[in-house]
């Protein structure tokens, strides 16, 4: 898209795109503590991404981010979230039962919510990526 | 901030630019995160801004490029679709009439099991955030649901709108050829 022109744009994204990935892992990370979680998380981590490729264009961001390496990643945090769930059940309990994953039932719980929390940030982020991405890329 | 979210919706009704309906749909969306703040809901209002405010704004404009901007005017206008809206807005106000009280606390849904979630979220799983504990644990089914939702409707767009499928570009071609 346009790239030479924006000087002040392109600036300022600069700036901003590292802050706004920061924050989507400051969300991920303490959304157990604070308001947030994988989901607000992953949307602010592909925020960055659509950012990116709206200023310097659907090419350069699929170099960053390249379709094998979404698609692999949409799937991967699923798969983290059924593996969790699979986990437990393995150790004895119910599907999706975190007690049993830890050395006492408190910290197999915070160990399960974090995987979790992972996977839906992970799986979010690559899909609004991939969805953005197709559509940038239909366009040029 | 109710109003202001009325206003938004009339005005998003009567505009035909499509580019102005998108705009002022990320407005409303800005609106209603407000109100969830006011109304205590902290994480619903961060994904309402993120999600409605941010992503959907983005990828509505990219829609509204990749086809016209402007909405048809319809030929004709259709009064069976009024009168349909009219009375099934008045059942719905009807029904809403039957609902306990905001805030009442003798509501079922306060009553059920929202009291063992908020007496116990933070000895039983170790979070403080009761919306986490709830959503990853309690609730983890429906989260893994949610997240195969996201999953499928990307895989969804990613087969239709690829540029890796080389055939749907050559019919679409000859589809505006012919046209």
């Amino acid at each position: 898209m346009m790239t030479s022109q924006h000087l002040i744009l392109r600036v300022v994204s600069k700036i901003l795109i590292p802050l706004i990935l920061l924050f989507g892992l400051y969300v991920q990370f303490h959304g157990e503590s604070g308001p947030g979680g994988g989901f607000q998380a992953g949307v602010i981590f592909a925020a960055a991404f659509i950012l990116y490729a709206l200023i310097f264009g659907a090419e350069n961001t699929r170099r960053v981010a390249p379709e094998w390496l979404i698609s692999t990643l949409m799937a991967t945090g699923a798969l983290l979230y059924f593996g969790t769930g699979a986990a437990s059940i393995l150790l004895g309990a119910n599907f999706l039962e975190y007690g049993v994953l830890g050395a006492d039932f408190v910290s197999g719980q915070l160990l399960g919510i974090f995987l979790v929390e992972l996977g839906v940030g992970i799986t979010v982020a690559a899909v609004m990526i991939s969805i953005y991405l197709a559509f940038a890329e239909r366009q040029s | 901030m109710l109003a202001f979210l009325v206003i938004v919706a009339f005005a998003i009704i009567r505009r035909r630019s499509l580019i102005t309906t998108v705009m002022l749909s990320s407005f409303f969306s800005l609106l209603m995160a407000g109100t969830f703040v006011l109304l205590d809901a902290v994480d619903v209002a961060f994904a309402e801004a993120a999600v409605g405010a941010g992503i959907t704004t983005v990828l509505l404009l990219s829609a509204v490029a990749l086809t016209s901007s402007v909405e048809v005017q319809p030929l004709k206008s259709n009064w069976l679709a009024l009168v349909l809206t009219i009375s099934t807005a008045g059942v719905l106000f009807y029904g809403v009439s039957d609902l306990p009280a905001f805030g009442d606390a003798a509501a079922p849904a306060q009553r059920h099991v929202a009291p063992r979630y908020l007496e116990m979220a933070e000895l039983e799983t170790g979070i403080p955030n009761v919306v986490t504990s709830v959503l990853a644990s309690y609730r983890g089914y429906d989260t893994f649901g949610e997240l195969t939702v996201v999953l499928t409707a990307g895989i969804g767009v990613m087969l239709l709108m690829s540029p890796g499928v080389g055939r749907r570009r050559t019919d679409k071609k000859s589809d505006e050829d012919a046209t």
